[in-house]
């Protein structure tokens, strides 16, 4: 693996690979010095077009747990018309030697396009593309349902992971449903027609419109931030529609089996797709998710630098 | 500076085959084909070697984007008519959408004039239907086709005429002056911030679709329309099976429509978009290998009258980016022979006879383009490109005459390459290169 761009270069084996790495990365995390000396002298940037405090520093975090020399690199816009562009931000970083770069941008395909377009050298990391792909959330989300539901080995074979929300404009659901089908999960995507794109039907997963008949047959329950605005695009008629056909309250909750877990990207949209009462109910493992995107961001790194002989 | 050749009297173009039928000599004298004589019969001052290669009429784009005045950083009208030359052509219609628009009968005599200075091919401006390409007030439209550049075909191309009473008063307007609207047929609600043809692969790749309900609800109306006024109406790079169909029926009722297809839409699909390379983005986008099979057929039966280049070009700036942030179009006037070599030729979709209809006498026709697309024959104005068949070559843009580099098809094998061109009797391009 050269680059990690896209839930889909990995196949099971990588994937599992990534985990298990995770997993003995994650221990690391409970030690009083939370450090390892595996990369130091290497540079990682943390190149983000968009703002997105929380995935940032969870990449810093990460970066640093292994001792790497951490550029934190903030653009503002990127067309040529609204200042610097990709190209002119890229060899920038190439002559700082980067040795990786974990991009944050918001037009679908841009970290393709970095890691192809010849002008760096460096591995790339997509810390989410537009509306394209958001990798590591996925395997943070994988590592997160194989610790509560599949004693933190292995695959997630015949796992049923229930996704609900905007899917059209969600890179967590394009890179979840890529890699949990890897791992051997039955996905289910629900939302309101509107909002799932056009050719769903044929991604590796079942499509539902109705909440209540997807939650008693699954194991895991995701929910995607859903914006209140998309209502005058007319995805939607009001918020409160949406809600209440699609918001996961404390009745729906109910509804899960019990060993059941409830999982959110985050930022989350209390009242809107999760009540307040189930984002702090016990079945929400949403802090722990953010703790297992340091490790296996941590994993990431890890495997794109070739662990501590420090060659390219 | 000018490539305005002084004219021989007397040109042979000895052993070509019209239309790839029997070789003869080609006389050419004072800018008409004066006789079409036996293979090495004909004899003047200046001969050329034409041994075996296909004769057809000068070729005549409907559709090209030269880009000045505005952005002449991204090609010029002089750079341009080379392209065009080169590719075989001699005349080229150049739309609308300049830096000012192509909206004041100003405008479009400049163009016009730049053309005449260039002297490779005749350069006929398109005029913009509303001011500015706005889309709310009719241009100018009597005073562009009185004007010394006499503009008949008015485009908005590049955006669409979407108010419907607007393209109504246009389709009726233009009548007086035997004008036609070439309509850039896109619904613009549906393709609000549109990246690709939408589909599968757009919802796995994450960018904004581009539905094909935006090209053929605009067709539908549009061709409803022009039969409701009885006004001729063109409909420029269709791009969908559908599409296809909705002109089909409409020249099955006997409407006055005429419709484009590009080269790139006749060869590439939207699966290039993987890499998400700019360089294959283009509107309308690339779409499925079933619309590129119905554009075939469409072009093969006669419902799609024309190939038209939409030649593009971009500065790399505008290429060199990501994905979101790159501008739509493609270099086309030196492949787009080749292309329809390749795609409609070469797999008997088309003999010669068509290739030269399609890409010269239709869209003379249409564009009252007067002097061209008048065939290889005894009296025909001497405007004719000289193809060799067999050749193959591999595209570098580099090596294009544009100033762009935004080729899609760098890298590929293409057949067929122009040889000779003459324009009105003058030898524009010989073996290939500019005749200087």
């Amino acid at each position: 693996m050269r680059h990690l761009l896209s839930a889909a270069d990995l196949d099971a084996e990588a994937a599992i690979l990534v985990l298990d790495t995770a997993a003995e990365l994650a221990a690391v995390t409970d030690r009083s010095v939370k450090k390892l000396p595996t990369l130091r002298g290497r540079t990682v940037v943390n190149l983000f077009f968009e703002d997105s405090t929380r995935t940032r520093i969870s990449f810093e975090m990460a970066a640093k747990r292994l001792s790497a020399d951490v550029i934190n690199f903030a653009a503002k816009g990127s067309s040529v018309s609204k200042g610097e562009s990709l190209k002119d931000t890229a060899l920038t970083l190439e002559a700082m030697g980067a040795d990786a770069v974990v991009i944050r941008h918001h037009a679908s395909g841009a970290p393709h396009r970095l890691a192809t377009a010849g002008w760096i050298a460096g591995a790339v990391v997509n810390a989410g593309d537009g509306t394209h792909e958001h990798p590591t959330q996925a395997l943070l989300d994988a590592f997160t349902l194989r610790r509560h539901l599949r004693g933190g080995t292995g695959g997630l074979d015949g796992l049923r992971v229930t996704i609900v929300g905007d899917v059209l404009h969600s890179r967590v659901a394009r890179s979840n449903v890529l890699l949990l089908a890897t791992l051997g999960a039955d996905v289910t995507l629900v939302a309101p027609p509107t909002l799932l794109p056009t050719g769903v039907h044929e991604w590796p997963c079942r499509v539902s419109y109705d909440i209540d008949e997807a939650l008693p047959s699954s194991d895991a329950v995701m929910m995607l931030r859903v914006q209140a605005e998309r209502m005058h695009d007319a995805y939607f008629p009001s918020a409160r529609e949406y809600s209440r056909a699609y918001g996961l309250d404390r009745d729906r909750l109910g509804a899960l089996p019990d060993h059941a877990i409830v999982m959110h990207p985050g930022p989350m949209n209390r009242g809107m797709e999760i009540s307040a009462e189930v984002a702090d109910s016990d079945r929400a493992v949403m802090v722990e998710q953010v703790t297992n995107g340091v490790s296996v961001r941590m994993a990431v790194l890890y495997l794109l630098l070739g662990g501590s002989t420090g060659e390219k | 500076m000018s490539h305005e050749a002084t004219a021989p009297e007397t040109v042979v173009l000895r052993g070509a085959r019209p239309y790839g039928e029997d070789q003869v000599d080609i006389v050419v004298r004072d800018g008409v084909i004066a006789e079409l004589a036996p293979p090495g019969t004909g004899s003047a001052a200046v001969v050329v070697d034409a041994d075996g290669l296909v004769a057809l009429p000068g070729l005549v784009d409907l559709h090209t984007h030269l880009r000045e005045p505005g952005r002449e950083d991204a090609e010029t009208v002089e750079t341009g008519s080379r392209a065009a030359a080169l590719g075989g052509y001699t005349a080229v219609f150049a739309m609308a959408n300049t830096l000012p628009v192509a909206d004041t009968a100003g405008v479009v005599e400049q163009v016009w004039r730049l053309g005449q200075e260039a002297g490779l091919v005749d350069v006929f401006p398109v005029g913009a239907v509303t001011v500015g390409l706005g889309g709310t007030q009719l241009a100018e439209l009597g005073a562009m086709a009185g004007s010394a550049a006499r503009v008949r075909v008015f485009s908005d191309d590049g955006k669409c005429v979407h108010d419907a009473v607007l393209m109504r008063r246009a389709l009726e307007y233009v009548k007086a002056f035997d004008g036609v609207i070439a309509q850039h047929a896109q619904e613009p609600r549906l393709t609000e911030d549109a990246q690709m043809n939408e589909g599968v692969l757009s919802g796995v790749l994450g960018l904004t679709g581009w539905p094909a309900v935006a090209e053929e609800s605009v067709i539908a109306r549009d061709v409803l329309l022009a039969h409701h006024v009885g006004s001729r109406l063109h409909v420029c790079h269709v791009s969908t099976a559908g599409s296809v169909d909705i002109i089909r029926w409409a020249k099955a009722r006997g409407i006055e429509v005429t419709a484009e297809v590009t080269p790139h839409h006749l060869l590439l699909t939207e699966d290039l978009v993987r890499s998400y390379d700019p360089v294959y983005k283009v509107n309308p986008p690339l779409r499925t290998s079933a619309d590129v099979e119905a554009l075939w057929e469409g072009l093969a039966d006669g419902t799609i009258d024309v190939v038209a280049t939409d030649h593009a070009p971009h500065a790399l700036e505008d290429k060199d980016c990501e994905w979101g942030a790159a501008a739509f179009g493609m270099l086309g006037l030196q492949t787009a022979l080749s292309v329809v070599v390749q795609t409609m030729l070469l797999t008997g979709r088309l003999d010669w006879r068509g290739v030269a209809d399609r890409m010269s006498v239709a869209p003379a026709r249409i564009g009252r383009a007067h002097g061209h697309g008048a065939g290889v024959q005894r009296g025909a104005t001497a405007s004719i490109v000289l193809v060799d068949p067999e050749a193959t070559w591999v595209v570098d843009p580099e090596g294009l005459a544009s100033k762009s580099r935004n080729s899609p098809y760098r890298g590929m094998e293409l057949p067929a390459q122009v040889r000779h061109v003459l324009r009105a009797g003058r030898i524009t391009v010989r073996d290939g290169e500019l005749a200087s």
